[in-house]
């Protein structure tokens, strides 16, 4: 047996790869769930009652579904051009603080219509410095970004903890460390009233069909690609490397930083250190579950939020915890990188 | 007990999930091949290591049980990776989430328990002598961890086993050409890599601090991964950089108990931006990268 590379990959073959893989990763913890002696098909009932049975868990799974549409399209843009921004919690993280500490101390006064433009433009500034620095060592030192850009996460998080339970706590909070909140002018329209539904998925699914626009459409867009395919290529063809990885982490971290600051707006108010059950993290599985598709980040997200909010309701009827979905999700992402070969190979006797 | 001798004290065993995580993705790397799991990979030992000592099965099977367990899902890695030729670094990325929501899944019921560690050995005369002395007091692992270290220097330095592994990262074409199946040798590479991650994230959970907590191995598979970079490829430095981590990761603590009045996060971070710091410093050297490093890291290989 032995793999031969495939003339052409079919549209068909390419739409169902990630259909086959989400169903391979269910099987395989569908035998988590039976070995923890769970019923399996019941489980995944739960979970998907779970996350659409009612009003209120289909507004949830919504709502968690917004800023993981953004932080998968932060990664799936960078990756495109194969810089590995592997620092979407941090960036994440620092575009919440940079909104509350904005909010709270500097643009309160401001009008909405105002304000939350303002704001947000705030939190993507504040993940895009996050990500230029490891940038920065990459085109001055070559220093590997996949290694900078992860341990700057942790370097955020203790950095917006840090703040939270000191120059930015809020003194009403009881002690709790807890960041001032921010104003009722900040605080995003709701979609739906009596549910935490708010704009920020509308501005998710914007800005997914604006990338995709912009990566199928642009010169930018084909140059970035390029970079990702044979950046030394790409360079003899004359595309200005460090620029448009500049452009590319200028997009990739503003879209992390822009979901930390619509978290913060539209969900919780404040920032705490539990604000992101990591969102950046995965982000990563979104993308490349979507096979870093900018339209199939949507589709991957909901999937992604889905089993999250799916899981949480299940674990609490029926006793499995919750983090069957973090191995569900990943069993995806395996299952589709494997699929991803057989979309480009096929196998010849 | 003084700052220092408390760092003195306390950093070979701070370093050694550090090390011995690093000197398994060193013999991976020097393989050619980039596995970024190790985070999920340690974590995953961590908890099983921590399951088989909390039900009485003792720290020798915890450690077999974690070195197995670890290997088994790091040769997921090698299959989807090596064998389907997927991206390195997107299937190391996948394998280390899977790893730790293994870790979290299996060890919910576990949450916040704690285990007996070891006993430290203190060596005859050495330990007596004043401050260094310090140094030579140390649990088992640590001495283990130290003899791995010198085992994996001599077979890269002195054995055709060594030899083979480094002909394979550098140019696989020719490792194939002469006869060696380069595809088998990356697979016991990043097997024995996981075994490693495995030991390391077991030396976490049931040694350093024995007690579980998801998410405790926060980070140290990264560092690790850091480190083999830091110490560009060559065991002697890895070595000192994971002493010098493991000396870090302590200074909170120390500066701490001496009273310095610094937040407590500025010193957590110091680890991380010390390694960020470090990569810069070696990494602008071209030259330093270019003799050391492994020419055909991360790139799939194709008959």
């Amino acid at each position: 047996m032995r793999f031969e590379r495939r003339e052409h990959r079919s549209v068909a073959l390419v739409i169902a790869t990630p259909v086959l893989a989400v169903l391979c990763a269910l099987a395989l913890a569908g035998v988590l769930i039976a070995v923890a002696g769970a019923p399996v098909m019941e489980a995944y009932w739960r979970i998907l009652v779970g996350a659409f049975g009612s009003r209120l868990s289909a507004t949830e799974t919504l709502t968690r579904a917004s800023p993981l549409i953004l932080t998968g399209l932060a990664a799936a843009v960078a990756f495109r051009a194969r810089l590995w921004n592997i620092g979407g919690e941090g960036q994440f993280y620092l575009g919440a603080i940079a909104v509350a500490a904005a909010s709270s101390h500097l643009l309160g006064g401001l009008a909405p219509a105002v304000q939350i433009p303002l704001l947000l433009i705030v939190g993507a500034a504040a993940g895009i410095v996050l990500l230029l620095v490891p940038l920065w060592l990459r085109l001055r030192f070559s220093v590997d970004e996949v290694v900078t850009t992860l341990l700057l996460n942790f370097v955020a998080v203790l950095f917006v903890s840090m703040l939270i339970d000191g120059a930015l706590k809020d003194p009403m909070a009881f002690g709790w460390p807890q960041s001032q909140p921010v104003a009722d002018a900040a605080v995003l329209p709701k979609l739906l009233a009596r549910s935490r539904l708010h704009i920020g998925l509308v501005i998710a699914l914007v800005l997914a069909a604006a990338v995709h626009l912009l990566q199928s459409r642009t010169v930018f867009g084909m140059q970035s690609r390029a970079a990702g395919l044979n950046a030394t290529g790409a360079v003899f063809a004359g595309v200005p490397l460090s620029r448009t990885l500049v452009k590319v982490a200028c997009i990739s971290g503003g879209l992390a930083g822009l979901a930390g600051a619509l978290e913060v707006m539209g969900v919780q108010g404040y920032v705490t250190k539990d604000l992101s059950p990591g969102y950046g993290y995965s982000g990563i599985v979104v993308a490349m579950l979507a096979n870093l598709h900018p339209l199939g980040v949507v589709l991957a997200a909901l999937f992604t939020a889905t089993m999250f909010v799916g899981a949480d309701g299940m674990s609490r009827s029926m006793g499995i915890p919750s983090y069957i979905a973090d191995v569900t999700v990943a069993l995806s992402l395996i299952s589709m990188l494997v699929g991803v070969f057989f979309t480009q190979y096929r196998i010849r006797r | 007990m003084n700052a220092l001798e408390f760092i003195l004290a306390g950093m070979l065993a701070a370093a050694t999930p550090f090390l011995l995580a690093a000197l398994g993705e060193l013999v991976v790397e020097r393989a050619g091949v980039l596995n970024l799991g190790v985070e999920g990979l340690m974590a995953f030992g961590a908890v099983l290591a921590f399951i088989v000592v909390y039900h009485g099965g003792g720290h020798l099977l915890s450690f077999v049980a974690a070195g197995l367990g670890s290997a088994v899902l790091s040769l997921v890695f090698a299959l989807v990776a090596l064998g389907f030729r997927a991206n390195q670094v997107a299937t190391g990325l996948a394998i280390g989430i899977l790893g730790q929501g293994l870790s979290a899944l299996f060890g919910k019921t576990y949450e916040s328990l704690t285990v007996k560690g070891l006993p430290k050995l203190a060596l005859p005369w050495l330990s007596e002598i004043p401050l260094a002395g310090r140094l030579f007091t140390q649990d088992i692992v640590v001495w283990l961890s130290l003899a791995a270290t010198l085992a994996i220097w001599v077979m890269f330095a002195y054995t055709k086993v060594g030899l083979v592994v480094r002909a394979t990262g550098e140019n696989p074409k020719a490792a194939h050409a002469i006869g060696y199946s380069v595809t088998a040798i990356r697979f016991a590479a990043v097997a024995f890599g996981g075994t490693m991650a495995g030991f390391a994230g077991a030396y976490a959970a049931v040694v350093y601090t024995p007690l579980w907590a998801d998410g405790m191995i926060a980070g140290r598979g990264w560092i690790a991964i850091a480190l083999v970079v830091f110490g560009t490829w060559l065991t002697g430095r890895i070595f000192l950089g994971a002493c010098l981590f493991g000396a870090v990761s302590l200074m909170g603590l120390a500066a701490q108990a001496t009273g310095l009045d610094v937040p407590s996060q500025v010193l957590a971070s110091l680890p991380y931006l010390v390694t960020i710091i470090v990569l810069g410093i070696i990494s602008a050297d071209r030259r330093l990268l270019k003799l050391n490093g492994i020419a055909s890291l991360g790139e799939p290989f194709e008959r």
